[in-house]
């Protein structure tokens, strides 16, 4: 291998592992405020491209039929909810996010293949967005106080819905979305595509604004106390529904930004998602699914040791990654005690 | 000469499965008093305090300046001025003192009239020592210096009636004093108070009204000073004193005695 080729593949490993990052960021937030091992994040992602591409295609949109039948579902459960606490309050608050606001963007989506390219991105990325709190309100809310297993077994069969309508309303092909630069640029002697820069440069962008958001905003403190101390953070008023649905639009719109930024350069189908999201899990891991730095980090990694198995043993490129669980996991056991979420 | 009643319970009932804890409390807080409750371990006295902050369902009446139903959450709750400290502190661990009371004050974000920056100033000034250790997070604190975090962080948000549960527990002798102190001078502030003690002698010292409690029923009730002089208070919970310096004054000094309840009523 000479070092232009090396260079070639730690630029893909770089652009596919920022992605990761974002993705492993995600799982982590909302595995600290909510104990979910969201499984489904992946499938934000892929939906996003999907919806892109539906629309370059000029296809109907399918994810408005996910978006309304979900939010009818949720703003069901609400009115039920309602009724039986004998009240109206809240009730405003969600048949604007879970009735008007997906029929508002399932609206502009019919007029979709009309927009321009930046419009039909943003579209897309709030239709995405939305879709997370609805999924919050009607999979997990309901169980929120339920033990990390049993909240996983949930995520795996959302996972399951959302693929199963996934093949439903956006076909079996695969798509790949119009490049959103063209070009190339010269950096240290090695051509370097635009592309790969943006993605670069937006997952660094993102983890910026996530990391300011966290760390000075009362809303992002906010979640960071749900994750260290639920029942104080309660007390304070910070309901862990509300907690829950913010953490879930995060990674929502996380995770259709990331779509967008990976639908140029792979091809996604409507089950791509999870292979994707496995592989930010595996980067989630190394930081023990609590630690910010160590998932973005690891998961960085898992896009470089993909670039370069793909290169020397590309049947084996995701053997090689998901191997990597097994004994990032007996390192971590045996390099730190578990510690009990709910009693700390 | 007696205040407006704030917060009042009746029949209240909570049940752990089929177990009843509590057999239908009724208590009442008047504005600006320090109301204690005192009992043994398991007596009920946290359930009582979970039940009024929302985190156990329940039945029976509560009632609470400007609750329509009795079915409101706990943010609800918050937002009406109802703030528990419990036992347990509940602190944000690995985060700034500042930044745990800011998040005190999370409830009223938005509000008009609201300032979280003066609210921050208020209770640095009854807690200087919080203002000093602002910027370490709350787990290097210590114990006395924890409770003065989790009932600053109460009064971020404005509460007009505050649970403190145990806030003793766990802390020397003189930092108990000073807490206790901390309590009384916020009676002063206009907060009322409704404190669950161990340490019965402290409590009812500076409290106004007290409720004993025995297996989830008020067995007694009545000002704290009378309650303290009680012979079975006396005997169960403050354990031997000096005999009564005037043991046969009960008439010259008529002292509202307090009302004695039998189980259940």
């Amino acid at each position: 291998m000479d070092l232009s080729i090396f260079g070639f593949l730690v630029q893909d490993g770089l652009a596919t592992g920022a992605v990761y990052v974002l993705l492993a960021v995600c799982l982590v937030m909302v595995f600290t405020v909510t104990r979910i091992v969201l499984v489904p994040q992946g499938e934000f992602v892929s939906f996003a491209a999907l919806t892109l591409a539906g629309f370059e295609q000029r296809q109907r949109p399918g994810l408005a039929w996910i978006l309304l039948i979900a939010g009818g579902i949720a703003f069901a459960m609400e009115l039920y909810g309602a009724w039986r606490r004998r009240t109206r309050r809240g009730l405003a608050v969600a048949a604007f996010s879970f009735l008007a606001l997906p029929a508002a963007l399932s609206a502009a989506a019919l007029a979709g293949n009309a927009l321009p390219w930046a419009a039909q991105v943003l579209l897309t990325c709030a239709m995405v967005t939305t879709l997370g709190p609805i999924l919050y309100r009607v999979a997990f809310q309901p169980m929120a106080m339920a033990s990390p297993l049993y909240l996983l077994i949930a995520a795996i069969a959302l996972h399951f819905v959302l693929v199963g309508s996934g093949l439903y309303l956006f076909g079996p092909e695969g798509v790949r979305t119009a490049a959103i630069l063209d070009g190339s640029t010269e950096i240290l002697a090695m051509p370097v595509a635009f592309q790969t820069l943006m993605i670069v440069a937006a997952s660094l962008a993102l983890n910026l604004v996530l990391f300011a958001f966290f760390g000075f905003t009362l809303l992002g403190k906010a979640l960071r106390a749900t994750a260290v101390n639920r029942r104080g953070a309660q007390l304070v008023g910070i309901s862990p529904d509300y907690a829950g649905q913010v953490t879930f639009a995060l990674a929502a719109a996380i995770g259709a930004l990331s779509g967008i930024l990976i639908g140029p350069v792979t091809t996604i189908y409507y089950d791509s998602g999870f292979i994707l999201g496995l592989k930010g899990f595996v980067g989630a891991i190394i930081g023990g699914l609590a630690a910010y730095p160590a998932a973005a980090l690891g998961a960085l990694a898992v896009g470089l040791l993909e670039a370069f198995s793909s290169f020397w043993a590309s049947a084996y490129k995701e053997v090689i990654v998901f191997t990597l669980i097994v004994p990032i996991l007996l390192w971590r056991s045996y390099a730190h005690l578990t510690v009990d979420d709910d009693h700390e | 000469m007696t205040a407006n009643i704030l917060a009042e319970t009746e029949d209240l009932r909570v049940c752990y499965g089929r177990v009843e804890a509590l057999h239908g409390l009724s208590i009442r807080i008047r504005e600006g008093q320090i109301v204690t409750v005192v009992g043994a371990n398991g007596a009920g006295k946290t359930t009582l305090l979970s039940a009024l902050m929302g985190l156990l369902p329940h039945t029976g009446r509560i009632a609470f300046p400007r609750w329509p139903t009795a079915a409101l959450s706990v943010e609800e709750r918050i937002r009406a001025g109802l703030c528990l400290v419990p036992e347990s502190r509940d602190l944000f661990g690995t985060m700034p003192v500042e930044d745990n009371l800011r998040l005190g004050g999370f409830s009223r974000r938005g509000d008009r009239g609201y300032s979280a920056g003066q609210s921050l100033e208020e209770v640095f000034a009854l807690f200087p020592r919080l203002k000093e250790r602002r910027r370490q997070t709350a787990n290097t604190l210590s114990g006395g210096e924890r409770q003065m975090l989790a009932l600053g962080r109460a009064l971020m948000a404005k509460p007009k009636l505050l649970m403190l549960d145990e806030p003793s527990l766990g802390l020397a002798p003189l930092v108990t004093k000073e807490i206790i102190a901390a309590v009384a001078g916020l009676r002063d502030h206009g907060v009322s108070i409704l404190l669950i003690e161990q340490n019965a002698r402290a409590a009812l010292a500076v409290a106004d009204h007290a409720y004993v409690m025995e297996t989830g029923s008020i067995m007694l009730e009545g000002p704290a000073e009378a309650v303290a002089r009680d012979p079975r208070v006396v005997d169960s919970y403050l354990g031997a004193r000096k005999a009564d310096p005037e043991p046969s004054n009960e008439d010259a000094a008529p002292a509202p005695h307090p009302r004695l309840r039998t189980a259940g009523s």
